[in-house]
């Protein structure tokens, strides 16, 4: 790897406090991310996956510093984010963007799209007037919008098109790096794939890296170059794409990769369901997390808890018994 | 075989301030004891009203079903009073939706709840009516069903609430359940379970399933037949099997190619692109002149922009609505 | 894991800004309100041209009288005349109505935007708000009235005083639920500074609402007022207002029921109108409302 990692997260920790306030007590702690660590190079998709709960989109904030970490480091070109303030933090900021999964609650309903295109770059003074306009209008022919779109509101676009005006908006201060957090998942499969190859065509034009959450496995693994699985606030497993979906190594990977319904009536595929539900992570299971639910759980997975290693090249996997 | 359910020509329109939504504009299909049919398509397609015309649950206003008869045992439900309606309803017919937690009664305990339909319908005692919820929580693979029952839906997950819903549903051990999107609010190693359960319960009962949904993969795992729907209508229906294997109707090809498929990568990691179907679902506002995919299809020609094709048989149970169909049979998907 | 399902469908509608005419054309009720109201303005602006006499001018020998050609309402029991009070009156009550509506929603606004905003300052602020809703707004007012001198201003501060509350947990319950919307995030994300989220994403979207409450606390001012004066805590006795004349006929209702009669059915007929405008405004104003199909 000769080249220097864009984004380097290392043992990024994220609680959430409960309840409190001024006459409440203290409240209970929810163990949101716990320690994960994880670089992106330069053009780079990295996948992060999970289920409901286990903290990848929390994980995509806090790397934004849309929420602040509570422990660890976030190396930006090398240089840690992690405890800047407001104003420090600014310049960053046109580094580092994201796309939201819902497209019309990310959009202010009482603004027109081209103001909402625009504002990053009024924001941080790079155009003003007419040459606004010009630069917003070509956003919009990048993402495959019109540019007379740009007088309309959120509403009289449909949700595709939302989608197009969130990541024209993304790009409007050509970001390094962008973090997409389910920006797909609410779309129907159809237009799902429409955005898919237009993030795909802008990556390859413009080297951005994206941090691509999702939940549904078969997107992630048609987007990303590496992926993560999280379990719980932590990374079980992390492995180029082409080794996590062919050869997966921690029982959580293999039990998720199962689940997935395959749009084949032929294929009749022996699957481990897992039992339960995932714990809570207001108070996440001793040992290995994944030990309450795991089919070939041992005695020392109750107590000890796996740090993630590296098993086989470029594959990281957090099991006892891989 | 008579079917358990039969839908013909059913139409359902929304009145709008802007005029008419035709939401289900002329749907037929039928449902054959103890069979699961998939009904797939993407929003607002119609599959959804589809299945609350079943037991007339459309809100009206905006909603009417304009058209058409749906029979049930030979019964037509859109002619049945109220009353009679009602002994239909989460007793012969019941219905489960997406979000377990909206449909689930806040205030009162689970056990309450499946109760009440029990004494409802099957004028069962208070005490007969909770032993029997205790058995169907049981039969949902719900551990400690007696200590549930007193338990409030808050109390429970995502996974269990629809454990808890299926129970109600099949408390009274219908002949037809109605699934709409069952498993798309979970995740997907509680859909394996949910989806397990209900292949295993339907085994069990003898119950037949309308399933619908959006994901293939669930169709692909769960229906033996599957109508597809476009802009309120149904554009193709085929026995599974068949349908993957030999789509054709071009929105359902174009569907098949737009999903992301696992490990269909191959070894070298790379990212090949996706099928795109353009442009937008149409408005179901105005009456269409002619097909309402035409917009979107490559195959499309004068004859499709003129007139709606109509369902034609492309082999065994395989209906097509496509003025093309024939010649991409033969052509393969090219 | 929620998944929303947006309905992917053509977006052909017309443009569904928010414009008065669509929300008159589809509310009626507003354009009731709002004709009532225009024409009570235009009434207490043009009070000397409206054939009255000078409101306060007594006649001692035309006492409680009826209705009649030369007192349209009749006279009170100075014998002034109550057509001039009533017309006089529309401008106390509107003048209290509006700045009332007006003093305490801008006073909410600050106080709640900062409220919802500021974390660490939102414990302190809201029980403050706690104490001052606990204090029942009639005795507030009648205590500030017994330590200063009676007069218009007193009577609005009197009333904005328990208001103000209720304004701040409006507006703070809507900048809470705003500061978590996802647009809000993204403008954070886009970099945008405290003050622009503020001007641009939280106010606009908080305007609807408040203007809806701020039709409410107009309505309930006007009342407040009447009582008040009706209790001969509001305003100076001598002062036309619509409550002074109630307060003025109640012991004579049995041979002058129009002393109370008249001046009620206008109070009725004004807060009934400001209710009409604000539930029109709120049902005109919500976007979920509008957008339903």
């Amino acid at each position: 790897m000769p080249e220097a990692p864009l984004l380097e997260v290392d043992g990024l920790v994220k609680h959430f406090r409960l309840g409190g306030g001024l006459f409440a007590g203290a409240g209970a702690t929810v163990h949101a991310v716990d320690g994960i660590s994880f670089t992106l190079r330069q053009g780079e998709t990295l996948g992060l996956v999970g289920e409901s709960g286990c903290g990848k989109s929390t994980a995509g904030k806090t790397v934004l510093r849309l929420l602040a970490p509570t422990a660890g480091a976030i190396r930006v070109d090398g240089a840690d984010i992690a405890a800047l303030g407001r104003a420090a933090m600014r310049p960053y900021r046109q580094r580092m963007q994201v796309i939201f999964q819902d497209p019309y609650a990310s959009l202010n309903p009482r603004m027109t799209a081209g103001t909402i295109v625009g504002e990053p770059l009024e924001n941080y003074g790079i155009a003003r007037g007419a040459a606004k306009r010009e630069r917003v209008a070509r956003l919009f022919d990048r993402v495959g919008l019109r540019a007379e779109q740009m007088a309309k509101y959120p509403h009289e676009f449909s949700g595709g098109q939302r989608q197009r005006l969130g990541i024209a908006r993304a790009l409007a201060l050509d970001p390094r790096l962008i973090v997409a957090d389910e920006c797909v998942s609410a779309l129907d499969v159809s237009v799902q794939a429409q955005i898919l190859n237009l993030m795909i065509d802008l990556q390859e034009e413009t080297g951005v890296a994206f941090l691509f959450i999702a939940h549904d496995l078969a997107v992630v693994e048609h987007i990303s170059h590496r992926v993560a699985v999280m379990y719980l606030g932590k990374i079980v497993e992390l492995a180029d794409k082409r080794a996590l979906f062919h050869r997966p190594l921690h029982p959580y990977t293999e039990a998720l990769l199962q689940a997935v319904p395959e749009p084949d009536p032929q294929v009749k595929r022996t699957r481990v369901v897992l039992k339960g539900d995932v714990p809570s992570p207001l108070d996440p299971p001793s040992g290995c997390r994944f030990h309450t639910r795991c089919p070939i759980a041992e005695a020392r997975c109750r107590e000890i808890e796996p740090m993630i290693r590296e098993v086989a090249p470029g594959q990281m996997v957090a099991c006892h018994l891989r | 075989m008579t079917p358990v359910l039969e839908i013909a020509d059913l139409q359902t329109h929304f009145a709008n301030r802007d005029g008419t939504v035709r939401a289900v504009d002329g749907v037929s299909w039928n449902l054959a004891r103890g069979e699961t049919l998939g009904i797939v398509g993407e929003s607002g397609c119609g599959k959804s009203i589809t299945a609350l015309s079943v037991l007339r649950l459309v809100p009206t206003p905006p909603g009417r079903i304009v058209g058409g008869a749906i029979r049930f045992e030979g019964r037509d439900l859109l002619a049945m009073d109220e009353a009679a309606l009602r002994r239909v309803r989460g007793n012969e017919i019941s219905m489960i939706f997406q979000e377990p937690m909206t449909s689930l009664n806040p205030v009162l305990t689970i056990g309450r709840q499946i109760a009440e339909t029990l004494m409802l319908h099957q004028r069962l005692p208070r005490r007969a009516a909770d032993d029997r919820a205790a058995e169907m929580l049981d039969l949902v693979r719900i551990p400690e069903p007696r200590r549930r029952l007193g338990q409030y839906p808050h109390e429970l997950s995502g996974g269990m609430r629809q454990r808890v819903m299926i129970a109600m549903a099949l408390a009274c051990s219908p002949k037809v359940l109605l699934a709409d999107e069952p498993t798309t609010a979970l995740d997907v190693t509680i859909q394996a379970q949910i989806l397990g359960l209900m292949a295993e319960l339907k085994a069990r009962l003898g119950t037949a399933i309308v399933l619908i949904t959006h994901d293939l993969g669930v169709v692909a795992e769960m229906a033996q037949r599957v109508v597809v729907m476009y802009a309120g209508r149904k554009v193709e229906e085929a026995p599974v099997g068949e349908l993957f294997a030999r789509p054709l109707h071009p929105y359902t090809i174009g569907l098949m190619a737009s999903i992301p498929r696992m490990n269909r990568g191959g070894t070298d990691g790379g990212r090949p692109r996706l099928a795109e179907i353009r442009g937008i679902v149409p408005s179901l506002k105005r009456a269409p002149v002619g097909c309402t995919f035409a917009p979107r299809c490559r195959h499309a020609d004068a004859q499709c922009r003129a007139a709606y094709p109509p369902l034609a048989e492309h082999g065994p149970g395989h209906v097509v609505a496509c003025w093309h169909a024939g010649r991409i049979a033969e052509g393969g998907h090219a | 894991m929620v998944t929303t399902i947006l309905v992917e469908e053509e977006p052909d509608a017309p443009p569904r800004r928010w414009s008065l005419r669509e929300t008159v054309g589809r509310h009626p009720t507003v354009a009731i309100g709002l004709v009532i109201l225009l024409l009570l303005a235009a009434m207490a602006i043009a009070a000397p041209y409206l054939w009255t006499v000078d409101p306060l001018r007594i006649s001692p020998a035309f006492r409680l009288r009826g209705p009649s050609e030369r007192f349209w309402f009749g006279t009170d029991h100075v014998g002034r005349d109550v057509y001039s009070r009533i017309v006089y009156g529309s401008r106390i009550s509107l003048q209290v109505g509006l700045a009332v509506a007006v003093i305490a929603t801008a006073i909410g606004l600050v106080v709640g935007l900062v409220s919802g905003y500021v974390r660490w300052l939102d414990g302190f602020v809201m029980r403050i708000m706690d104490g001052l809703m606990s204090i029942p707004g009639i005795l507030l007012a009648i205590a500030l009235m017994a330590l200063t001198r009676p007069s218009l201003e007193t009577v609005i501060i009197a009333i904005v005083i328990p208001e103000v509350p209720r304004v701040v947990r409006l507006v703070r319950a809507v900048v809470l639920t705003l500061r978590e919307q996802p647009f809000v995030e993204a403008a954070e994300a886009v970099g945008t500074s405290f003050f622009n989220t503020l001007r641009r994403h939280i106010l606009p979207n908080a305007v609807a609402p408040l203007i809806v409450q701020a039709t409410y606390i107009c309505a309930s001012a006007m009342i407040t007022e009447a009582i008040l004066s009706f209790l001969g805590a509001g305003i100076p006795p001598e002062v036309p207002s619509w409550g002074n004349v109630m307060a003025e006929g109640r012991q004579y209702v049995l041979v002058a029921f129009h002393l109370i009669a008249v001046p009620g059915a206008f109070l009725t007929v004004t807060v009934l109108a400001v209710n009409l405008l604000g539930d029109g405004l709120r049902d005109g104003l919500d976007p979920r409302l509008r957008r339903r199909l």
